[in-house]
């Protein structure tokens, strides 16, 4: 059987699972739609929230990430694992605690006003679209690649599904689906990594395979460092971002991690406080899986890539490769455009190093380079695995089907709480307050199906912005709803003022820094250069700034005006105990 | 009354495993990393190490402890919901 039959079949059997799921779990109640009931278990519900966070960046791009980074690329490892440990300590109990529906309606309640209920509904909506249209675009490009389907069908198919278990079963058919979709990504992934790490090291372990050594005495790592030095890169283990902008940059993802509402508002699924708090433990130990794996897949790609084109050290006889002998997955590769080569000085070899490198420049002049001829699309390092490792053909079916689960999961996560914000928090409690519960639910699975279709039209044609806006929903997750949540559960103080003043200054803080730099909508006012940002922060690590503002106006803003009323101090003991007495 | 002598237990709690999230991914990870990496560990980098592996799993060890010790703290203040 050849690739595409068998891709096809595999691909289409995950399919089929996850309609079975759906039809088993439709949704009967605003209860099951919003929340699954309640009734999730905690290690089920943990599987849930792992495949809802991991998206198709986390699948096909963040190895890649990392293995053109290097240490750079741990800002991303620490930040989306370190905001589980946020949740689990500083939210996730108190929200099951408060027992309602969604992210914004705690913020109402608690800030009793429905003013801070719209603003967080903005804040929601600006942060889960964002998210979404990467995410069906993400579902596009795998169908294209690995079923030879025009992008557009892809995405209708993909639509196609996310409506019918989303739409349908609501929180409890995307629960179950998202387990399912779990255990299809991590099986992708780790799968070929395993054989990988073997081949290289000897070791099957990729978490063991990455401290390995590659020759005797000699480790993995260090080896890496000194192929990439020799050919002008910056050494691997080091990385080249300065520490502050590290630093920020980490906090920004693990804080914005945290305050994502489509992550929140998972543990509002599960029956006890206890279990939200286990839940949380659930969930990184099934992320853990697959963010410790990543980092030593990184590492060993770009050793394989790299020693692939540099075969012995730099200036050597016959160093280089030699176009016409490539490898078989190299012309694979060729052929989708993600790895090119243009031999810019016609001597029939392949050259790869860093031609912006001043100290390496006058040795490459003197062996008669005249530029990098490599140019490599960071996913190949994901999708391209099975195939240097030399796999059977079923494995690289299950990796298209993995991509497909990780972007389907996150897709379906995000729309729903797009139509719990616009059902729940604007339809009924702002326009409609007599609405019934059937009639609540059917708004929910119309406005669903609307942000579905929506999602599509944006995968298919992405503004220009798509690729710059993950900043701006970790930043705005950040220094919104993070600060907000947070400070309506540790202080009895902040009152509406301040939580509506502070959700304000910290959303217009980071996205305004954001578009003078990046520029959404209009041309940036600034080039997005290190010594032009305030104190040396990116904008990917804005947010980590307007989330301290926000606290800090929050605070101040709360002192200058009057108490809030006892009710929220009622409200605020009582999500602060398990059981109250 | 016993939620005020439950929460400060609770407080404590927390304020002793962010101080490690924090040491363990910032302190080690960033802010100590270059000093870290003078250190060989496993075939690793020590401050690499705690950069791309060591801080998920404290970070994993550090909510499965909690929220085991929270259970006692539960029972032991009578707000557990069993």
């Amino acid at each position: 059987m050849d690739l595409q039959t068998l891709t096809y079949l595999v691909v289409g059997a995950t399919f089929a699972l996850y309609i079975a799921i759906a039809f088993k779990s439709k949704a009967r109640s605003t209860g099951d739609f919003y929340v699954a009931g309640k009734n999730v278990h905690p290690i089920a519900n943990g599987m849930a929230t792992a495949a809802d966070w991991m998206s198709a960046a986390s699948f096909l791009s963040m190895a890649g990430l990392i293995a053109f980074l290097g240490y750079d690329g741990s800002v991303y490892l620490m930040g989306w694992t370190g905001g589980y440990v946020l949740l689990a300590l500083l939210l996730a109990p108190y929200l099951r605690k408060f027992g309602k529906f969604t992210v914004p309606e705690f913020i109402g309640d608690r800030y009793y006003s429905q003013t801070a209920r719209v603003v967080a509904v903005i804040c929601l909506i600006v942060i889960s679209f964002t998210y979404v249209a990467g995410q069906m675009r993400g579902v596009g490009i795998v169908f294209s690649r690995f079923l030879s389907i025009p992008i557009e069908l892809g995405l209708i198919v993909g639509m196609a599904i996310v409506f019918l278990y989303a739409v349908l079963g609501g929180m409890k058919g995307i629960t179950y689906t998202q387990v399912a979709q779990y255990c299809v990504l991590i099986f992708a992934y780790t799968l070929p990594a395993v054989f990988i790490s073997f081949q290289v090291t000897g070791n099957p372990i990729p978490q063991l395979a990455f401290g390995s050594e590659v020759a005797p005495g000699v480790s993995l790592l260090e080896k890496l460092d000194q192929i990439v030095t020799d050919l002008g890169f910056a050494e691997y283990t080091s990385g080249t971002k300065s520490t502050i902008d590290v630093f920020f940059i980490t906090l920004a993802l693990m804080v914005g991690t945290a305050g994502l509402p489509h992550v929140l508002v998972r543990f509002f699924t599960v029956p006890k406080v206890r279990d939200a708090r286990a839940s949380a433990a659930w969930a990184l130990l099934f992320i853990a899986v697959l963010y410790t794996t990543a980092p030593s897949v990184g590492a060993l790609a770009r050793l394989n890539l790299t020693t692939t084109i540099q075969r012995s050290p730099v200036g050597t006889e016959n160093a280089n490769m030699v176009y016409a002998e490539r490898p078989e997955w190299f012309r694979t590769w060729e052929d989708t455009g993600l790895l090119r080569v243009n031999d810019l000085n016609n001597d029939g070899k392949v050259q790869y190093y860093n031609d912006t490198d001043p100290d390496f420049a006058p040795r490459a002049k003197a062996m008669g380079w005249k530029g990098n001829e490599l140019t490599v699309d960071r996913d190949i390092i994901v999708l391209a695995n099975p195939e240097i490792a030399g796999l059977p053909d079923w494995v690289i079916a299950f990796v298209a089907a993995g991509g497909i689960a990780a972007a389907l999961s996150t897709a379906a996560g995000l729309l729903l709480v797009i139509s719990a914000a616009v059902s729940h928090d604007l339809a009924k409690s702002v326009f409609a307050r007599s609405l019934s519960d059937r009639a609540e639910l059917r708004v929910g699975r119309i406005s669903a199906g609307v942000a579905i279709l929506l999602a599509g039209y944006l995968g298919y044609n992405p503004p220009g912005f798509v690729a710059q806006v993950v900043a701006l929903a970790f930043g705005l997750a950040a220094a919104s709803l993070f600060p907000a949540i947070l400070l309506g559960i540790f202080s009895m103080r902040v009152n509406r003022e301040g939580a509506i003043a502070g959700m304000l200054t910290g959303l217009l803080f980071t996205m305004g820094y954001i578009v003078y730099f990046k520029g959404i909508f209009i041309e940036p006012l600034a080039e997005n250069i290190a010594a032009n940002w305030l104190f040396g922060i990116s904008p990917e690590g804005i947010g980590a700034v307007g989330m301290i503002l926000n606290f800090t106006v929050s605070l101040i803003v709360s002192a200058a005006t009057k108490k809030p009323p006892e009710g929220v101090r009622v409200m605020v003991q009582s999500i602060r105990v398990p059981r109250s007495n | 009354m016993n939620s005020n002598s439950y929460w400060r237990d609770n407080l404590r709690l927390i304020g002793i495993c962010l101080i490690v999230w924090f040491t363990c991914s910032y302190g080690f990870g960033v802010l100590l990393v270059d000093e870290l990496n003078r250190i060989q560990f496993a075939g690793f980098k020590l401050g690499f190490w705690f950069a791309q592996q060591g801080s998920i799993y404290v970070f994993l060890v550090l909510i499965f402890f909690y929220a085991h010790r929270m259970a006692s703290i539960d029972k032991k203040h009578d707000v557990d919901e069993d």
